[in-house]
């Protein structure tokens, strides 16, 4: 296959940045997205150009480090995938393909499509743990919990953190990464101890860290390469709602 | 937002109920009797003050969501596609509100204004002398372009609440796989049957006086 790329290219966090129009030839609609930039970055160094800086790790959809925007959606055109599951079968020959960063104030470029998502561990570090001693491995059966709250807390905690929800909301919300991060504790005994504290601080440093308020258009449950629900953000509302009224925290 | 917003929508309720009795088949004297009371009852006098100060609280609260919204992103994307994926009236609260406040403007300076402060015309019932509110509106709806004015306006107040009405309740926490398909539903059937039949009282008015 023969594509254009229309990619986002900034030096650092206090250049400018721009476009800039790219060809590769000859790629295998077999190879993964990751893959072709790889090549493509060949391409580069050997020309003596920079190489595009971008966010990868396990490349198998597990750790939420690959993060881009292309041609209008976070982690490309299929549903519930992330990018480096995106494979170049999705495109057709002669396609151009725009590839940007993740866009918002929580998340400053650092350079080319990789963004500093550090906002999103100082909001875990607010209150998305449980620090209570709960000692060793006791019998299953001393904590009896429901299999449909086991199974939400469990849908709730495969958010992998990648932030193609703050990507895609129209007002670079994070709530449905928080929310998924407090349900998925609230939803488990383990959790109650810190319940009202947890969401309280979270939601904090979540306004803290200059991401939007949520207006439930639903963009985030759309795009969610994990498919989490904004019913979770319905029940951080709830969660933060109550806290607010009962909490001792003045 | 959600708060202000449900109680806009239990107002619209009401007001729609009043509204109706302008065309029926009596000249305008159920709707000029019920515009009296409500005009002198203290209890509807309270939750008209209320109404305009929930109105105000509306807008200042949805302007400072918008505002720190749009500062959460300060560059946009060359192309984006994904908000495609939310309804369009999801999108468009904002430009969908600002609209209706305008109508909501010219509105209260057509009626309400006219009726409080200017000179109204007055009609006889059974002795009591009162303010003739039927002829204003049906002056008012003489004119095609007013008609369609409100017609439009009210296409727009169904689209903010084709998203407003449910998304209030996601807002308050509330979001059940019992209960929300049924809001949904009444929100749908609310934003349309609403704003249809108010639509309706101009243009009924219009037909029957032209
Ligand atoms: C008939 C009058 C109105 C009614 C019944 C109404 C109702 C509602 C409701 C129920 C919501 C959803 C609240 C939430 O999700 O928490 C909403 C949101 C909103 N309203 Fe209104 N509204 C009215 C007029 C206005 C006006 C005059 C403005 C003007 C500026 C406005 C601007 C907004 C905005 C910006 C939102 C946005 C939040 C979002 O995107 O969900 N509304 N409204
Ligand atoms: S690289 Fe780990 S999820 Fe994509």
């Amino acid at each position: 296959m023969n594509l254009t790329l229309k990619v986002w290219r900034q030096k650092n966090a206090s250049d400018k940045g721009k476009i800039v129009e790219y060809k590769v030839n000859d790629i295998s609609p077999d190879c993964s997205f990751l893959e072709m930039i790889d090549i493509l970055n060949n391409n580069l160094v050997e020309l003596g150009d920079e190489p595009i800086a971008f966010d990868h790790d396990c490349r198998e959809g597990i750790c939420g480090m690959c993060s881009m925007f292309i041609n209008g959606r976070p982690h490309g055109p299929s549903d519930e995938i992330t990018t480096c599951q995106l494979h170049m079968r999705s495109f057709k020959d002669g396609d151009t393909i725009f590839i940007e960063p993740w866009r918002a104030e929580g998340f400053p470029v650092i350079k080319d499509l990789t963004v500093d998502r550090t906002a999103f561990d100082r909001i875990i570090e607010a209150g998305g743990y449980v620090s209570v001693n709960t000692g060793s491995a006791q019998d299953a059966n001393n904590l009896p919990i429901p299999k449909i709250d086991a199974d939400k807390a469990f849908d709730s905690a495969t958010c992998i953190g990648c932030g193609a929800c703050v990507a895609a909301c129209k007002n670079a919300s994070a709530m449905l990464f928080v929310s998924a991060k407090v349900s998925q504790l609230a939803l488990l005994p383990q959790g109650q101890v810190e319940r009202k504290q947890r969401v309280e601080n979270m939601v904090a440093q979540m306004d803290e860290e200059g991401f939007g308020s949520c207006t439930n258009t639903g963009a985030c449950e759309a795009e969610c390469p994990k498919g989490i629900s904004i019913e979770n953000i319905a029940r951080m509302n709830r969660e933060y709602f109550s806290a607010k009224i009962s909490s001792d925290n003045v | 937002m959600s708060l202000t917003g449900l109680f806009l929508i239990m107002f619209l309720a009401v007001h729609l109920a009043g509204n109706l009795q302008l065309i029926l088949p009596d000249e305008g004297k159920s709707f000029n009797l019920y515009a009296h009371n409500m005009a002198n009852n203290p209890l509807i006098q309270v939750v008209s003050k209320g109404n305009f100060f929930f109105i105000l609280l509306h807008v200042v609260v949805s302007i400072l969501l918008t505002r720190k919204n749009t500062a959460a992103r300060p560059i946009g994307y060359a192309a984006s596609k994904s908000a495609s994926k939310a309804t369009w009236a999801s999108r468009n609260m904002g430009v969908l509100g600002t609209l209706v406040l305008v109508f909501i403007v010219l509105h209260l300076k057509g009626f309400w204004f006219e009726l409080k402060y200017g000179t109204t015309p007055m009609v006889d019932y059974d002795g009591e002398t009162i303010k003739n509110a039927f002829l204003i509106v049906k002056e008012a709806y003489q004119n095609p372009l007013y008609v369609l004015f409100y017609v439009i306006s009210m296409a727009l107040v169904g689209f903010h609440l084709s998203h407003g009405f449910q998304s209030a309740f996601q807002t308050l926490g509330l979001n059940h796989v019992k209960y929300t398909p049924i809001i949904k539903f009444l929100g749908l059937a609310f934003s349309i049957v609403v704003p249809v039949l108010f639509a309706l009282i101009p243009i009924v008015m219009y037909l029957q006086n032209s």
